[in-house]
């Protein structure tokens, strides 16, 4: 045997994954009953990604296909850290030779030599010389090639093969009253597609010929001849059963009309002194959801242990994949897997009697064996159409007449179906015929409402004039509670070959329905991902120190400051977060019984001071003391001060005494004084109207009322006579003038000399954030005796001056001088000038507030 | 909560002795206040006509059929009585509307304050900032959820007179529950909705203290939820789509099949409620340290 390496190509893949080395190689094998044909098979090789001798996987596809169907899964085989070798088969892909149906003289010995093959590669590992540590894996016609394998080629260490064959003679003349292929039933659908997809220029397409002619004879009479069952039995893992000895992973499918759950049972009772496990997942030649990364995974898992001596994966000697519902998120149906530590048979662990209703019924088999029922459309699941679900009608058609149906009552319980049930069957024809009775059984759920429902689609063809045990379609399906079990046996299947003469047959029961169970199947709950649990306790980590964090650093507050001090501010400092400056060291006092006057042109940092004392904005440094207590957002010593800053915040829907109450109501105090703080408001009857009625002058007088509804030690009220007229104003004049009285303390901010001049004891001028000037009003705006006069004469009238009595100075003063007066009168001081020539244009009382005020504005304008 | 702690006596210290932090703004106080407000009556009227108004629908438009296969299975069996009803009714809700009514009470109860001014009048009185926030989250998350369950109430009465009462029968299979099984789970349903709001108020709650415009709050809210939904339709984003707020929003389709399935429920429970917990934390810490400037 020689090895060509033709056109071998070798590659890299880039990127993350780790380097994946892969080469084509054509390796020429001999075969044959006589071992004459030489062949050359398209292989591909991938290197193991870790280097050194790994074990080896061959990866066979399966009917109609060619090696690089099974290229994804090799690589990932390759990445995990195995050698893998795909080849297409004898008559598929780019190989030589004719197809043989896994043949022992073709297939097998093929593989055998791509065993030889791998024992001489340096990447496989090797159990002996020669005997490299190798599995092998494939779907359908690999899966059987992956069994007989192992029969003939002791090197082989585990398979892993799925949804495929036991007796191929079985499979396509089933006969489900157990008397074997030669009664058995033409699948005629699947058989065609088997057969003919090889098909081209000639009817054999790339076929043994003499697979094909026995083919062709037998379709031709819907009868198989013994050749052919001994030809395709020969070509099966039945022909060596009990020679299989190592360990095998069976997947088969639960949607497999033509391979169903019936061959993988007997395929796990052909293997003998080897561990063997039993999947059934949702997938097989029918369609149904491949379920490949599950799949992939067990036998991942499988080889593992095997192959490399991992630990087993703890999934019991029995899966079954059970759909549940769908998942919202991914609007997928719900796969779940079941597993029991051992694999019962489709006998199941225990069997569960179910009575079934019905009396003899007469069957009508039509005449050419049309129109005939549906079970299974052979074909849909290669060309990827999943059959439509009952509820939307489609499949699953049985025609009147033509079948027999016997239900059970209502289920009390769910009963849960795993396996094959069986029922005695009696079958006598009305009229004899050199036909014998053909009938397709099936198995079907039937709602509360009366609608039936396949429980699978798959049928149970037999042969059967008499009375037998009939093993209805093995399947693991669910019977919901209030539902019936129905058994329908049809004349007709599309599937099959029934007859074409026109017959008629009485059809009973004669048996309850025995139903296998396996109430070792046990989901295992599907594990939460971990962030399930570990989200919350992150967030609430998170969320505790995101929030306990956050506390600014707050100045310590030093000493006692005396506690009779209504406002005491000292160095206090304020920078928005635009940089601008607004508060620059301010420090000012105010005394008990004080009306104070913070005046400032707009921008001056008034408002912004007032809100640092009300505690809504946070100081970058200094201190606000009130009543000797630091005052921060909350200190409960702002209960003592009432406010009223930049304008009315009320509930627009709420009417005025409705906001005063609730907000009363809200500062969770003691009793309030309603009644006056209206009075004081002036509102009348509007204050059972809705705030958003009213004008700005009664939201002003509203809002000052609220600052008062307490009685607040300290009142700070920013700008109130906005928006009143000059009564109001006055009256509101009266009313500070009255509340100070009573010991309190009220802070006035304005813009206005005037109206600190007339309302307030003291006053605190403030200009660009900075403290000007502070002291009582009079003495900062009254006339303190200086007067100013106008003058064109400064030099005379300095000079007139200095001999005058009652004069302290006298001094320039733009447009005149400045006369401080100490004993004498201004009007004599007038005189004086006056008799003394000089020339007197106005006199005027000099007030410092004022021109410093005026200064500050002049500036800014 | 550090502002409560002042509520010892040496914490009282200088106040005003009738006062009491713990007083402050009482939870009846503030539903007062936000019960009074009209954008409150016409988000429950809203959410009670909309059965009616799809009720109406299905009269005029003649039953849904299963005909069309793009149609979502709730839809098809919509009318079969009060119950199914019920469920398309949250179904066709929860995406948006739901959204919007959670965000409303939740996006606007601070900032619409900061709009009026009052804000600042509450917080000198003083109501301390923790217990402000802590006395509104609980009057918004209630009226949310009040907003929530009446829809649901109301559906039912609407379905009950309008398409009669029948089994819960579950989309896409020929099931029907009974109905102890089936009212048992609508409250699993409106329960996990409940929850699954929990991000949404958050969120706008999270906007509310951050902006002074009610609108802003509870727009901003609203349209974070549609561009979490845009990008959870990018499936590309593959599981990391698990993680957006959005993304489970409909798990409780999940208690609408036979066998119920829990593990979209809590999946989306638990991401709900997580990010609520982060969003609520950075409220507090936001509206402690900002400077009240409205």
């Amino acid at each position: 045997m020689a090895v060509v390496l033709a056109g071998a190509l070798t590659w890299a893949a880039v990127g993350d994954e780790p380097r994946l080395k892969s080469t084509d190689q054509r390796i020429t094998v001999v075969d044959g009953p006589k071992d004459d044909q030489h062949i050359t098979l398209d292989t591909t090789f991938f290197a193991p990604v870790r280097g050194g001798r790994a074990p080896a996987v061959l990866l066979a596809h399966g009917f109609g296909g060619s090696k690089d169907d099974t290229r994804s899964q090799a690589e990932d085989l390759a990445r995990h850290g195995y050698a893998v070798l795909t080849w297409s088969a004898r008559g598929f892909g780019g190989s030589g030779g004719q197809i043989t149906l896994d043949s022992p003289d073709y297939d097998v010995k093929d593989v055998r030599q791509l065993v030889d093959w791998l024992a001489r590669r340096p990447e496989v590992r090797l159990d002996k010389p020669g005997d490299p540590r190798v599995g092998v894996a494939g779907q359908s016609y690999g899966g059987a090639i992956s069994l007989l394998a192992a029969a003939y080629d002791s090197r082989i260490d585990a398979i892993a093969p799925q949804i495929t064959w036991y007796d191929l003679a079985d499979a396509l003349f089933p006969d489900a009253t157990g008397k074997g292929p030669a009664n058995g039933v033409f699948k005629k659908a699947w058989a065609g597609i088997f057969f003919t997809s090889g098909a081209s220029s000639t009817a054999c397409g790339r076929f043994l010929p003499s697979l094909c002619s026995m083919y062709q004879k037998v379709a031709e009479t819907g009868r198989p001849t013994p050749e052919a069952i001994a030809t395709l039995r020969r070509d099966s893992p039945a022909s060596v059963a009990g020679r299989i000895h190592v360990p095998t992973l069976l997947v088969q499918g639960q949607t497999d009309s033509l391979f169903p759950l019936d061959q993988s049972d007997r395929n796990a009772r052909a293997i003998t002194g080897a561990p063997v496990r039993t999947v059934w997942y949702q997938g097989g030649h029918d369609g149904g959801d491949p379920e490949t990364s599950r799949i992939n995974g067990l036998v991942t898992g499988w080889f593992d242990h095997y192959l490399r001596g991992g630990p087993l994966p703890d999934d019991g000697g029995f899966i079954v994949t059970r759909t549940g519902g769908i998942d919202s998120s991914t609007q997928r149906v719900t796969i779940s897997a079941a597993s029991a530590p051992r694999y019962p048979g489709l006998s199941g662990a225990t069997r569960q009697s179910v009575p079934l209703g019905g009396d003899r019924l007469t069957v009508q088999n039509p005449a050419g064996g049309s129109p005939s029922s549906i079970s299974s459309m052979p074909g849909l699941g290669l060309l990827g159409a999943v059959p439509s679900t009952p509820a939307t009608g489609g499949l699953g058609v049985d025609l009147p007449g033509q079948s027999a149906t016997f239900d059970s009552e209502p289920l009390d319980a769910p009963l849960q179906l795993t396996g094959a049930a069986q029922v005695r069957l009696r079958v006598k024809a009305v009229k004899p015929s050199s036909e014998p009775p053909t009938l397709f059984a099936k198995v079907y759920d039937v709602g509360p409402d009366g609608q039936a429902s396949p429980a699978r689609r798959i049928a149970a063809p037999l042969h059967l004039d008499g009375t037998a045990q009939v093993t209805l379609p093995a399947m693991d399906y669910r019977f919901a509670a209030g539902h019936r079990i129905r058994l329908v046996f049809s004349t007709t299947d599309m599937g099959f070959v029934s007859p074409a003469r026109p017959a008629a047959y009485q059809v009973s029961v004669e048996s309850p329905l025995s139903v296998p169970v396996d109430p070792a199947l046990r989901t295992p709950p599907t594990p939460l991902p971990w962030w399930v649990w570990g989200f919350p306790v992150i967030a609430v980590v998170a969320g505790v120190v995101i929030a306990a964090t956050s506390r600014r650093r707050r100045p310590r507050t030093t000493g006692e400051a005396d506690d009779g001090t209504p406002l005491e501010i000292s160095g206090l400092t304020k920078r928005y977060k635009n940089g601008y400056l607004a508060v620059d060291d301010l420090s000012f006092r105010v005394e008990r019984g004080q009306v104070c006057g913070l005046l400032g042109p707009n921008g001056a940092g008034k408002t912004t001071t007032l809100r640092m004392l009300m505690g809504l904005i946070h100081p970058d440094g200094g201190e606000i003391r009130i009543f000797g207590e630091p005052v921060r957002p909350g200190a409960p010593v702002l209960s003592r001060l009432g406010s009223f800053v930049e304008g009315p915040g009320f509930l627009p829907h709420l009417s005025g005494r409705d906001n005063l109450e609730l907000y009363w109501k809200a500062a969770g105090r003691g009793e309030s004084h309603m009644e006056r703080a209206l009075e004081i408001a002036g509102l009348g009857d509007a204050v059972r109207r809705p705030v958003r009625t009213y004008s700005q002058g009664m939201r002003q007088r509203l809002a000052i009322a609220q600052a008062m509804l307490g009685l607040p030690d300290l009142l700070v009220l920013d700008e109130p006579t906005n928006g009143l007229d000059p009564p109001q104003i006055a009256e509101m004049r009266e009313v500070l003038v009255r509340y100070v009285a009573e010991g309190r303390t009220v802070i006035i901010s304005s813009h206005l000399l005037a109206e600190v001049e007339q309302t307030c004891t003291d006053v605190v001028v403030m200009h660009k954030g900075r403290l000007v000037a502070a002291g009582p009003v009079a003495e900062i705006t009254g006339n303190d005796g200086s007067v100013v006069i106008g003058t064109p004469d400064v030099d005379r009238a300095l000079s007139v001056l200095t001999s005058l009595e009652g004069i302290e100075n006298a001094e320039p003063y733009e447009p005149g001088v400045l006369v401080r007066i100490n004993g004498s009168q201004p009007s004599a001081v007038v005189a004086a000038l006056v008799g003394g020539g000089v020339a007197v244009e106005r006199v005027a009382p000099h007030r410092r507030l004022e021109d410093a005020f005026l200064a500050l504005i002049g500036e800014d304008s | 909560m550090s502002d409560t702690a002042l509520r010892d006596e040496t914490g009282r210290r200088g106040a005003d002795p009738t006062y009491r932090p713990r007083r402050t703004l009482p939870l009846r106080v503030e539903a007062a206040r936000q019960l009074r407000r009209r954008r409150t009556w016409i988000a429950f009227a809203v959410l009670l006509l909309l059965p009616w108004v799809l009720a109406a629908a299905f009269k005029i438009g003649g039953s849904p059929s299963g005909d069309n296969p793009n149609t979502p299975g709730l839809v098809t069996v919509a009318t079969t009585g009060a119950l199914n009803f019920t469920a398309f009714t949250l179904f066709a809700s929860v995406g948006f509307l739901l959204v919007v009514a959670v965000a409303l009470f939740c996006g606007d109860t601070v900032a619409s304050e900061a709009g009026w001014a009052s804000l600042r009048y509450l917080l000198a009185a003083p109501v301390p900032r923790v217990r402000l926030l802590r006395q509104k989250l609980i009057v918004a998350l209630s009226l949310s959820a009040l907003a929530v369950l009446s829809l649901p109430v109301m559906a039912m009465i609407t379905g009950i007179y309008v398409f009669g009462w029948a089994r819960l029968r579950l989309p896409a299979t020929d099931t029907a529950l009974p109905n102890g099984t089936a009212l048992t789970r609508l409250l699993i349903i409106v329960g996990y909705i409940l929850v699954s709001e929990l991000v949404v108020a958050a969120l706008a709650f999270l906007l509310s203290v951050t902006t002074d415009s009610p609108l802003g709050a509870v727009g901003g809210a609203v349209g974070l939820v549609i561009v979490s939904n845009i990008i959870d339709a990018v499936t590309a984003l593959g599981h990391w789509r698990e993680f957006l707020p959005t993304h489970w929003q409909f798990a409780w389709t999940d208690a609408l099949q036979p066998d119920l399935v829990w593990t979209g429920m809590v999946k989306g429970m638990v991401l709900s409620a997580s990010y609520a917990v982060i969003f609520l934390a950075l409220a507090v810490r936001r509206f402690r340290n900002k400077d009240v400037v409205s």
